[in-house]
């Protein structure tokens, strides 16, 4: 490696200090404030704040809302991660076998990668809207009154849906590429070794794309508790009834609109851990258990 | 056990290469057959037809005189031993060994009676609780032909099993896998481009290229009578001097307008003979030297006793049964 030597003392500071300020405005500084905020309490008017310790958190502990909020969280984050992995792998198994009996089709793959984010986010605002959707109205004609306004459980699908969906394309690359990467000559074996196709799938192609799956169900926690805000305040907005009010969104919601910052604060210094815990366990998970 | 019959056996791929012609060959229940021939010549397509891996396009394909042209792999009854060795990563080396009989059901204790005796005949006992990345590359060969042992089919059928391997350990497996093959009695289809691994294993050879069978037979028969000029380019080693007749006006059946072909080791040096060559390469083989130079033009290779010189002239004599006649048009064999 090439090592460039500084005599100016100031240069390289200079260098790094756009990246660093940016890292600064709006990580470390947005993250500390939270921190701090999550051990005080503002007033009723917000005139002054404060210090009272873990009380925040003993508070939210203690709030319905709040736990409610964490089984939300918690079932919507898991729906999320199967329903879109589970069809991502599903288009991807079928593909495989497409490009593996004909290499022309690989550069047809390029296609849901482009045209999928895009298409999600319109297709599924079309299909679901209770006025002039196509899903309400099939779902009417067989006598189903479907309406993710008033209704809790059709709210959840609506929002797991329509967050699983952006997310396949990305999960379909993943998986696709992990397919790839067995040789033929491993199904070929299992195939001679007398396993059909679908215990051929279970007991080799699935384990050995154990590594991409584990990789991919972090990713799609993290983005079902953390990225999903946009879906959830574009439709829901947390109803009805809480019932689609996940703790990215509700602190949001306790935050600005709500404008208790003390508990927001705690509310973001817990979901922060829950990053930092997932980011650990992918890490080391992946480098030590999930291999072969 | 079982015979294997191949009957106009022909592939053309989706996308329209023909990569099989029109094959016939018979093998004997028990015995050891190699497909040999240079690369891209169709012995992979050809095993893997066999093996109900690639679809046969026209002929009949027999095991045990069954039509087998339907039949998926696993219902043929044939082990396959891969290039790559196509061993299951995830799975310990027993758990290689076990996996084919699991899924057919076999009983608990036939299947860990037949892995003990695989493991014993190849000695893989102390590393069946390895995965296949934790041994070499000659344990991991050892461990595919395992994996087809404790099958006990009908056929083995192997494809390039040790091109994978070092030059030493490759000959030691070739004489173990021919030592195991004559103690199963396994009916056996091996391929190789190797013509050295294809003469020590088979019983008899199919040399094929291009798609199609150029000759079946011994590998002596092959080496003494090669059917075509390819045949005799690609079997011995060194290979075979292929020249035109009217380079070497001098040698008896020269007035024939064909190839005339001489093995390098099939001349003698003698001071009135025919042919002159001058020495322009050596290559040094320890007891004797391999020497090249130019017969009316045309590249030409000798043994020669190891004081045969660059530079030197050597006068060489054949015996008229080590001269081969080829028609040059077709290359087949003229007698
Ligand atoms: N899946 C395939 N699709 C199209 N052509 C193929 C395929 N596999 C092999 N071929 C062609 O068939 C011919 C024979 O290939 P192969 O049987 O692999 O040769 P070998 O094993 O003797 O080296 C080659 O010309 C190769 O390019
Ligand atoms: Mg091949």
């Amino acid at each position: 490696m090439k090592r460039t030597i500084f005599r100016n003392q100031l240069l390289p500071w200079l260098l790094l200090a756009p990246q660093l300020a940016i890292t600064f405005i709006f990580f470390i500084w947005p993250a500390a404030q939270a921190v701090w905020q999550s051990f005080l309490r503002e007033d009723a008017f917000g005139m002054k704040s404060t210090f009272v310790g873990m009380a925040n958190y003993w508070r939210l502990l203690d709030s319905p809302e709040y736990l409610n909020s964490l089984q939300v969280t918690a079932v919507f984050a898991v729906s999320v991660t199967i329903l879109s992995m589970g069809f991502s792998l599903l288009l991807a198994v079928a593909v495989d076998r497409m490009i593996r009996s004909a290499q022309t089709y690989t550069t047809l793959l390029v296609w849901p990668y482009a045209v999928a984010p895009a298409v999600a986010g319109i297709l599924w605002w079309f299909i679901f809207n209770p006025t002039i959707g196509i899903l309400p109205y099939l779902l009417d004609q067989v006598g189903y009154n479907w309406n993710h306004i008033s209704d809790k459980g059709d709210a959840m699908l609506l929002v797991v849906i329509a967050s699983a969906w952006k997310q396949i394309s990305y999960n379909f690359l993943f998986f696709v590429a992990g397919l790839q990467s067995i040789p033929a000559s491993l199904r070929e074996a299992a195939a001679i070794d007398g396993a059909g196709p679908v215990k051929r799938f279970f007991t080799i192609t699935l384990p050995l794309i154990s590594p991409t799956t584990f990789f991919l169900l972090v990713v799609n926690i993290v983005y079902a508790m953390f990225d999903t805000f946009a879906v959830i305040d574009s439709t829901t907005e947390g109803g009805p009834a809480q019932a689609t009010n996940i703790m990215v969104y509700k602190v949001y919601f306790d935050g600005f609109v709500g404008q208790n910052l003390g508990s927001s604060g705690a509310q973001s210094v817990i979901l922060m851990l829950i990053v930092i815990a997932l980011t650990v366990i992918q890490f080391r998970w992946v480098e030590k258990k999930v291999e072969y | 056990m079982a015979s294997i019959t191949l009957e106009n056996v022909g592939k053309v791929y989706p996308g329209g290469t023909r990569a099989i012609g029109d094959v016939n060959i018979d093998i004997a229940d028990g015995e050891f057959i190699v497909l040999v021939g240079p690369s891209g010549c169709g012995k992979s397509t050809l095993l893997r037809m066999v093996a109900g891996l690639e679809s046969i396009t026209d002929g009949t394909v027999r095991i045990a005189d069954r039509v087998v042209n339907e039949i998926e792999p696993a219902d043929r009854d044939i082990a396959m031993v891969f290039q790559n060795y196509a061993l299951y990563p995830h799975m310990s080396v027993r758990q290689n060994l076990e996996y084919g009989l699991k899924n057919r059901g076999t009983k608990r204790d036939e299947i860990d009676r037949r892995v003990a005796e695989a493991a014993g005949i190849l000695q893989l006992e102390p590393y069946l609780d390895r995965k296949p990345r934790a041994l070499s590359g000659g344990q991991r060969q050892r461990v595919a032909m395992g994996r087809a042992i404790v099958r006990e089919p009908a056929a083995f059928l192997f494809d390039e099993p040790l091109s994978n391997l070092d030059a030493k350990l490759r000959v030691a497996m070739r004489l173990e896998i021919k030592e195991l093959q004559k103690r199963l009695r396994t009916t056996s289809l091996y391929v190789t481009h190797d013509q050295l691994e294809a003469m020590t294993l088979a019983d008899r050879l199919v040399v094929l290229n291009m798609g199609k069978v150029e000759q079946i037979g011994t590998p002596l028969e092959v080496y003494r009578r090669p059917a075509s000029a390819f045949v005799a380019g690609f079997i011995g080693s060194p290979a075979m001097n292929l020249i035109p007749a009217r380079a070497v006006p001098h040698l008896p059946g020269s007035a024939h307008a064909g190839l005339l072909g001489i093995r390098p080791e099939d001349m003698d040096i003698t001071a009135d003979g025919p042919i002159v060559l001058r020495i322009n390469a050596v290559e040094e083989l320890g007891a004797q030297r391999l020497v090249h130079g130019l017969v009316g033009g045309e590249a030409f290779t000798v043994t020669a006793p190891s004081d045969a010189d660059l530079g030197e002239v050597l006068r060489l004599s054949v015996p008229t049964q080590a001269l081969h006649r080829f028609d040059a048009e077709s290359g087949k064999r003229l007698d």
